[in-house]
């Protein structure tokens, strides 16, 4: 299942996109992520997964700004953690 | 050489009239339905403060979001640009400048000599803008002002979990009800913007100087919060909603 | 606010043909929005009875009154319902469920029953968020996308012109249709500042329809972003409060370049179908049925 957190608003499309299928629930991007964006839950179909947390999903913008400077060049902990690839970001 | 800078922002228009660096007027009108006219209407009365004519102006040059609407002027120039230039004259110093509008934020990094070097925008949500203080200011029944003074007057933290400004408006409206007070709604509101102001401005690195300018840089509330989420030492700019106005006007070649 | 522009009729149903013996498998899901809660009960699988109303401040207490009102004149009781699963944004709050799965999950169940098995893509726009589903033949979740962070592509946003413009909010999709041509959108979706364009527009001597079809326009433009970030796949489903504005439903239908399809009961129940749904199979489970 391709699980998108996040959301549009007059600024811009902001999402995690989470890949459950290849997500083994390891944990690791929970860890690596300095901002507690991340999370492991069991979805409702008792796939043991990661998710963005409810705090989190409306405000990701901000919540991962920190993460995502103008101009430096940018290797995401979280992406750069998942060892299956299961995490993307649209921005 | 004298010289008119004009701001045509969402909510007001503001002008500048420079001489040889001296600002010899200031004026701002709100923006209205027609922002030609009020543009015309805010140059006149700037002109008439200074004691001259729109034959004196040897340049004009406009900026802000609705700058086409200045048809009469000479030159554009971004509002990026248009702070780095007014930001670096009022204070050489300024290594970032933080503007809050009414719809619109931005932050710039601009080098020793203005130049810039980053900038962020933050626009098209109301959430992150003088917009969310305006609407939240009017459930509140007070002006924008006195709104500031609450925040500052505030000693709890409310959570306001709603992220956007319409959303916020229902929880504030039940939190009114709730009998909560007005001190801490205010400084909730004034924290959430500071917050979303403090995330963007950190995306291009926070550099000392730090200079606050734009319209809500003028209350009080909203730069205690803003201290408060950025805790760096901010230098608000004297008439700070000028400063665009103020870069537009000044000559290309610094 | 002297008028209400957005009110709609509550309502309630029960199913003319269907009958309940203490032998059925009786089961039900209480949906509780941040908007509107329905409560859906279901004989056996098929659909028995239903009620759609406003949330109050309180999601429990919602929750109980649209069990109430789905339960009267059904001669049921609740203590005759063998399993109850709660969704929506209050679904922990619903006193009596056994369960809460996602308002995701039960939207997809619920779509493909009341739809058909040929549902593929759900759209379901409620008061205060948007979703975008893709499911699969069993109306499983393949794909999700839920937006409930802004109020522009939400009932809310329509909403808040009803007030602007003092149009009941059940008259503003055909007033829309009433234009002699599409004008152009409003430029922002953002709702504070859509606001802001519309009052100009009016002030310029713009006709009501006019401004409405300007705004239905940007919030189809919205809707359909979030659509084609999950991509459309026939057959479509539209979901919620919005499914009810033929001004949205049309352009939107346009703007992809598929139908809809059309379900006999009311959209606003799908997910508490979905709910139900899921009540039944986990009481299957439970009494070793699967």
């Amino acid at each position: 299942m391709i699980a998108n957190y996040g959301y549009k608003d007059g600024s811009g499309e902001y999402f995690i996109t989470l890949d459950t299928d290849r997500c083994d629930g390891c944990g690791q991007c929970v860890e690596a992520c300095p901002l507690g964006v991340l999370e492991i839950i069991t979805d409702d179909y008792y796939n043991v997964v990661a998710a963005v947390t409810e705090e989190h999903r409306n405000k990701i913008k901000y919540s991962c700004g920190p993460c995502k400077p103008t101009s430096r060049v940018r290797n995401l902990p979280c992406i750069s953690a998942c060892k299956p690839g299961a995490i993307s970001h649209s921005w | 050489m004298t010289n008119a800078g004009i701001d045509i922002g969402a909510k007001a228009i503001k002008v500048v009239i420079l001489k040889n660096g001296q600002m010899l007027s200031r004026h701002a009108v709100l923006a209205g339905f027609d922002t030609r006219e009020s543009a015309e209407q805010a140059l006149d009365e700037a002109l008439r403060e200074a004691g001259l004519s729109w034959d004196n102006l040897e340049h004009i040059a406009a900026t802000g979001a609705g700058r086409r609407q200045a048809s009469f002027t000479h030159h554009y120039l971004t509002e990026v640009a248009a702070d780095a230039r007014g930001a670096h004259f009022l204070l050489p110093s300024a290594r970032t400048i933080i503007d809050i509008g009414a719809e619109e934020g931005r932050a710039i990094k601009c080098d020793a000599e203005g130049r810039v070097i980053d900038f962020v925008i933050n626009d098209k949500c109301a959430a992150g803008s003088g917009a969310f203080m305006e609407s939240m200011a009017r459930a509140l029944e007070v002006g924008l002002e006195e709104f500031g003074n609450l925040s500052l007057r505030s000693q709890n933290t409310i959570p306001i979990n709603a992220q956007c400004v319409i959303f916020a408006e229902s929880e504030v409206v039940s939190l009114i009800h709730a009998r909560a007070p007005k001190e801490d709604i205010a400084r909730a509101v004034t924290d959430a913007i500071a917050r979303r102001v403090a995330s963007i401005a950190r995306r291009v690195g926070l550099e000392r100087d730090i200079a606050v300018v734009g319209g809500l840089a003028r209350n009080a509330g909203f730069v205690e919060s803003l201290k408060e989420a950025l805790e760096v030492e901010l230098l608000v700019l004297e008439a700070p909603e000028f400063v665009g106005a103020l870069g537009a006007a000044l000559p290309a070649s610094d | 606010m002297g008028e209400q522009y957005w009110k709609w009729a509550e309502s309630r149903w029960t199913a003319p043909d269907v009958y309940w013996t203490k032998t059925a498998t009786v089961t039900a899901g209480v949906d509780v929005g941040s908007v509107s809660a329905q409560a859906v009960i279901l004989v056996d699988g098929k659909l028995y009875a239903y009620s759609n109303m406003r949330t109050g401040s309180d999601s429990a207490e919602s929750a109980r009154k649209a069990m109430d009102w789905a339960l009267k004149g059904s001669g049921m009781g609740l203590e005759d319902i063998q399993h109850i699963v709660g969704t929506g944004y209050g679904r922990v709050n619903v006193p009596f469920a056994r369960r809460a799965i996602t308002e995701i999950a039960c939207h997809a169940r619920g779509a493909h029953a009341m739809y058909g098995p040929s549902v593929r893509t759900i759209l379901d726009v409620g008061g205060q968020d948007c979703k975008a589903i893709r499911c699969d033949a069993q109306g499983k979740v393949t794909t999700f996308l839920m937006n409930d962070k802004c109020a522009a592509g939400t009932g809310r946003g329509m909403e808040v012109f009803a007030d602007l413009l003092a149009v009941p909010i059940t008259q503003m999709g055909q007033m829309s249709l009433e234009v002699a041509e599409e004008p152009p959108p409003v430029s922002s979706t953002c709702v504070v500042f859509a606001k802001s364009e519309a009052s100009a527009l009016l002030r310029a001597g713009w006709p009501k329809n006019r401004v409405i079809a300007a705004y239905c326009s940007a919030m189809v433009h919205r809707i359909a972003t979030l659509l084609n970030r999950i991509g459309v796949e026939p057959d479509l489903a539209i979901t919620g409060g919005i499914a009810k504005n033929i001004g949205i439903v049309k352009r939107l239908e346009n703007k992809i370049g598929l139908k809809a399809l059309a379900t006999e009961y009311d959209p606003q129940i799908a997910g508490a179908v979905g709910a139900a749904l899921f009540a039944k199979t986990l009481l299957e489970k439970s009494r070793g049925g699967l």
